[in-house]
């Protein structure tokens, strides 16, 4: 392929029919996750809910109450989960890598899991510790792999090692706080049944806040993915900007566990998708995941709520279906790890 | 001048290079030579501050480079690394990260900084090539769109480590030169070289590391005279006058 103008003009257009499809995607998935579920609320009863004000009757209240919060949890955190996997493969230079994969959700479970213990079930405290833990494991995992020279292959074993661990500390915790355990089984799953605008304001918040960041920050993550020496001979200052992506990784998926729980998958399966049609170019990739993550796991909840009524099928049973044979087909094509080391 | 003043420096506790003393002037190409392990990289990498000094003096026209941050390091020393990864983007997108140093936050790019991305694709010959991603290359197109990248960088020195890598004998031959026209041009210009015809051809002065100091440092027929490359190296190089340099082999 030549460089030629029209060949940029075309990415350049492809990119903008992405966004469009993306923004499209975002207001159906929107709009379905309020409208379907065990009471539908069709537009016609939409547009009276609107006219008569939210609190005025049943229908107005299920949408306050239910379908917004759990709706708009859902459009936050499939883009949050899916940016922080976009970033953390960045990072680790690993498109193995994701939060689920590396142990970041398993350390956002266990802070998670121990608020529950000590009788935090919501709002900022439980927001930020779940980014904490977060945080934790994700350093953990990234100075295990700097300092030993882990290979791709090795950063996953030590993410599942990773997961195992916290997962038993958490384990070992609800043996001993056996009240946490009724809520532990769901937020396991990974499902967006008992979100609460208590719970959604902080986590929104800070998700927004971090995603405002990253999506100024892409020129750093591309040049980071350059390697240490040609980082720092650009005059990059590495290791403060590689822990700089991995606290604002950590906060989307602590944020995200907090809302909804072990979300597998999402944090893989979507930055893979979005780079197969858009690149790596990191203003790209962010945005891209941003805008389809949120659309997918809002359809993928909607889906699970309403395919099998009168059951509720949690969505996080629904992303494991989709997302291990995705995971599979990744290792099978052994793409996973390509570029850089 | 970058000007090195008892140089040490290492990983960790294993000292790799020990008290060197060296300048790099504007306008000129300086090549560095040396036996693997003799710390040519090691070297390069102290200069640019990738490898903290463990004792001794960078100065970077006249000020301590430690005093300087990474930003003003890099927009006054532009560095080519010597393993380098293949990054997922297209050719274009690496050289522009070239304009890295000269961005301020939140890093968007200029029409100024693709005008001079542009120009250090043509430079080294990637400009046909700019729309392919790093990874669909060839070894030689993706040494050439690394070396773009640390011209768009637009230092007033260059550092390349083994920049001939991957190159055949054609595109080293039309890389020296392009080096050669940047020293011309009014740029410091090091380079690390193993191929040391090719280093005494084009070069106005050749540095000789050997475990870790500087063995010789002067103009390459002053080296040639001296007799260090036989002692260095095990074989000599002889002037050809326009030619250039070749090797005369030991065949005993």
């Amino acid at each position: 392929m030549k460089h030629s103008p029209k060949s940029c003009s075309n990415n350049r257009k492809r990119i903008r029919a992405l966004y469009l499809l993306g923004f499209v995607s975002l207001l159906a998935a929107a709009l379905l996750g309020v409208a379907l579920g065990g009471t539908p609320l069709p537009f016609s009863a939409l547009w009276k809910v609107m006219r008569e004000g939210l609190t005025a009757s049943a229908d107005g209240r299920i949408l306050l109450y239910v379908r917004l919060p759990r709706t708009a949890a859902a459009l936050l955190c499939g883009g949050a989960l899916a940016v922080s996997g976009a970033v953390i493969q960045g990072v680790l230079a690993n498109r193995l890598a994701s939060p689920s994969i590396i142990g970041v959700n398993a350390g956002a479970g266990l802070a998670v899991t121990l608020c529950t213990a000590l009788g935090i079930y919501g709002g900022w405290r439980m927001a930020l510790a779940a980014f904490l833990g977060a945080f934790a494991a994700v350093t953990v995992v990234s100075l295990g792999a700097r300092k030993w020279g882990a290979s791709r292959g090795t950063v996953i074993l030590l993410g599942v090692a990773m997961n195992s661990l916290l997962g038993a500390i958490s384990d070992a915790m609800i043996t001993f706080f056996p009240e946490v355990g009724t809520m532990s089984r769901d937020f396991k799953v990974g499902q967006f049944m008992a979100v609460t605008g208590q719970k959604l304001l902080p986590a929104a918040v800070l998700i927004l806040l971090a995603l405002a960041i990253l999506l100024t920050l892409t020129n750093e993550l591309d040049v980071l993915t350059l390697g240490e020496d040609s980082a720092r001979g650009l005059g990059m200052n590495t290791s403060r900007m590689r822990t700089l992506f991995l606290l604002l990784a950590a906060l989307l998926a602590g944020c995200a566990v907090s809302l909804a729980g072990l979300l597998s998958f999402v944090g893989l399966v979507v930055p893979h998708a979005v780079r197969r049609v858009a690149g790596s170019k990191s203003s790209h990739l962010l945005g891209l995941c941003a805008l389809f993550g949120a659309a997918f796991i809002c359809l993928c909840d909607t889906a699970a709520r309403t395919l099998f009524a009168p059951y509720e099928l949690p969505v996080g049973i629904l992303m494991a279906f989709l997302g291990a044979p995705f995971f599979v087909f990744i290792l099978i094509r052994g793409k996973g790890g390509h570029s850089r080391d | 001048m970058i000007e090195l003043q008892d140089l040490c420096a290492g990983y960790g506790k294993r000292q790799i290079l020990h008290g060197i003393s060296l300048s790099i002037h504007s306008g000129e190409l300086l090549s560095v030579i040396g036996p693997n392990g003799s710390g040519k990289s090691t070297l390069l990498k102290a200069i640019v501050g990738i490898l903290p000094p463990e004792a001794g003096t960078v100065l970077l026209d006249s000020a301590r480079a430690n005093a300087l941050s990474r930003t003003e390091v890099a927009r006054k020393i532009a560095y080519l690394a010597q393993g380098k990864s293949t990054p997922d983007m297209t050719a274009e997108q690496m050289v522009l990260h070239g304009r890295f140093p000269h961005l301020h936050y939140p890093r968007r790019y200029s029409a100024r900084d693709r005008e001079i991305a542009a120009a250090a694709m043509e430079q080294t010959g990637i400009s046909a090539f700019a729309d392919r991603p790093m990874a669909s290359l060839s070894g030689g197109m993706r040494q050439n769109a690394y070396i773009a990248m640390a011209l768009a960088q637009d230092a007033d020195y260059i550092l390349l480590d083994e920049p001939t890598t991957y190159l055949d004998i054609a595109h080293q031959l039309e890389l020296m030169k392009m080096l050669r026209r940047l020293a011309d041009g009014g740029k410091g210009v090091a380079a690390v070289l193993h191929d040391l015809p090719l280093a005494f051809t084009f070069s106005d002065r050749v540095a000789v590391l050997a475990d870790g100091g500087i063995a010789a440092c002067d103009t390459p027929a002053a080296l040639c005279e001296s007799g260090v490359v036989k002692k260095i190296f095990g074989v000599e190089l002889v002037g050809d006058g326009d030619a250039g340099y070749r090797y005369r082999y030991p065949l005993d």
